[in-house]
């Protein structure tokens, strides 16, 4: 079923779902949304299945025309959103019809937003996802960020009999400067100096940051005298944080699955959307935490999620 | 670095769901015959929670769910399939061929090649495509293989300026590696070939045509040779 025709495209819109897991070994990275809350509420407010593909809209939002009655839900990074000219709210549901025109602008704050449309967006299934692997040209809509002109498909549902809202206490924050979490290790044993300077000095985000990695500048973070400067390849996890010769930390994130480079810590899973709502010029502060820490936060989050999908449960 | 074999396995974290498992040191075959062995069993029926199973070189990452798992669980699992591996078997392996074409306009940097060993074209195409590679892992972009059992007499060190791209099916080497690019990607090898076969081909049944702990063998092949089938590969 045609849905949705893309006017202007954006900044980097691809479409997204958790990711793509099993084939790493292959060389096929993880990919999939950046930052999961606000997809999760994405996909929440227009009454679908968990995992249903949505767009995942970069700095600047796309424009486009309406072609089947549905819901909409827009969440994650604040960006003015209109409906045939008349702005409407983020992380609510919106009834759109055939003919009608959305149109997403420049982020406010934040990096990443999240357009959900009722029953998901419907594009061939790629190695078990729907997400768009942009490096490899898989998944998602042909294997790239959206172009003017691509008609979009979802699949068969039935609208809302009332609209949906996520509760404001729920709705999360993007300063410019943000506390992020880490383990260290697991090349911890690589670094002395070093770790003082990650957990105490500000790091400045960098124009480097996409999808694969975000570099960030700041204190040096020297590999420690008389330890190799760089390791036999392995692989990577989201929010690996390493650290190559220009002694500059880089977080890996989705489009990355092995590496030659000591990594001095791994940012923890809940605050990797944190991570992903940053733009160059932001500040990140890492604090340091443990892995029991780590799963309680990780808990916390599966049941806030739970919980606000149980607000809509009659 | 001095490779070795671990006695017990060693065990770091990555972050709240990745764990990393090392079974010892440095690029070595009876180390990433361990690590493939150590998949291979668990892989049987992946256990509970875990998403990903990534053997690389000399080590496995679990990626978990710390709904279901957690490291302690993984630990003790992963010692008890340790125990039951009376002695490294030898994993069952296929041979794959891969044509290559030496020419001028498939491998731009063979000449630098010769030049900086002294060689002939007869005598690096001979050196590359003579041996057996083992294919110590895959990764860093879909189906890159990393090989091992260059000729030293082959060893040249990257370009000093990386391409910008390099086309899909490109042969190369760097340092005492060689490899081949399945997609079009940057990178500072020195190209010395083309394959014309399709390395990662997404929307086949069999999106590879091997993994790691299967061997790689070039064989060389002429121009015509190359056009006709990368036509058939296309079709």
């Amino acid at each position: 079923m045609n849905a949705l025709k893309v006017l202007a495209p954006g900044g980097f819109t691809t479409v997204q779902d958790k990711g793509r897991f099993g084939y790493q070994q292959m060389g096929i990275p993880v990919c999939g949304v950046l930052d999961s809350f606000a997809f999760n509420c994405a996909n929440i407010l227009v009454g679908n299945d968990e995992n249903q593909a949505v767009l995942e809209i970069t700095i600047m939002g796309p424009a486009v025309e309406i072609l089947t009655e549905m819901d909409i839900a827009l969440t994650g990074a604040e960006m003015e959103m209109t409906l045939n000219d008349k702005p409407v709210e983020q992380w609510k549901s919106i009834r759109v019809k055939p003919g009608d025109i959305v149109t997403i602008s420049q982020v406010q704050t934040g990096c990443r937003a999240y357009l959900a449309f009722s029953g998901g967006l419907k594009v061939p299934r790629i190695m078990d996802s729907c997400s768009t692997y942009v490096g490899g040209k898989i998944g998602g809509f042909m294997g790239r960020p959206l172009k003017k002109g691509d008609i979009l498909e979802t699949h068969e549902a039935r609208v809302l009999k009332k609209p949906r809202a996520i509760p404001v206490a729920q709705i999360p924050q993007y300063p410019s400067s943000v506390g992020i979490r880490a383990i260290p290790g697991p090349q911890d044993d690589y670094f002395d100096c070093g770790m003082t300077a990650l957990f105490e000095k500000g790091y400045m985000v960098t124009a480097k940051a996409d999808r694969m990695g975000y570099r960030l500048q700041g204190s040096p973070i020297p590999i420690k005298s008389g330890m190799p400067k760089s390791i036999v390849s392995e692989p990577s996890m989201p929010g690996s944080i390493q650290v190559p010769p220009d002694e500059q930390p880089i977080i890996l994130l989705v489009e990355q699955t092995v590496g030659g480079y000591a990594k001095i810590a791994t940012v923890i899973s809940t605050d990797l959307p944190k991570v992903a709502q940053t733009t160059p010029g932001d500040t990140i502060r890492f604090e340091k935490t443990d892995l029991k820490t780590a799963h309680r936060l990780y808990h916390q989050e599966k049941n806030k999620i739970l919980k606000i999908k149980a607000l809509f449960v009659k | 670095m001095e490779s070795r074999l671990f006695e017990k396995p060693v065990y770091r974290l990555a972050g709240d769901n990745g764990l990393l498992v090392e079974f010892g040191e440095g690029i070595d075959s009876r180390v990433n015959a361990k690590v493939r062995a150590m998949a291979r069993s668990l892989g049987k029926d992946r256990p509970l929670g875990v998403l990903e199973m990534i053997p690389t070189y000399r080590s496995v990452l679990f990626f978990y769910d710390p709904e279901l798992t957690n490291p302690d669980k993984l630990c003790t699992l992963i010692e008890q399939v340790e125990k039951s591996l009376e002695k490294i078997d030898i994993q069952p392996f296929k041979i794959v061929e891969i044509p290559v074409c030496y020419a001028d306009e498939f491998g731009p940097d063979i000449e630098n090649v010769q030049k900086t060993h002294g060689l002939t074209r007869k005598e690096v195409i001979h050196l590359h495509s003579k041996p057996e590679y083992l294919i110590y892992m895959v990764g860093f972009t879909p189906g890159f293989a990393f090989l091992g059992g260059l000729d030293e007499k082959l060893h040249t060190p990257r370009l000093a300026t990386p391409r910008m791209l390099v086309p899909e099916g490109s042969v190369g080497i760097a340092n005492n590696q060689t490899g081949m690019y399945p997609i079009a990607s940057p990178g500072g090898w020195q190209i010395i070939g083309k394959t014309p076969l399709k390395l990662f081909a997404p929307d086949r049944a069999n999106p590879f045509i091997y993994k790691a702990g299967d061997k790689i063998k070039f064989k060389p092949i002429s121009k015509p040779e190359y056009d006709l089938l990368a036509q058939r590969e296309n079709c």
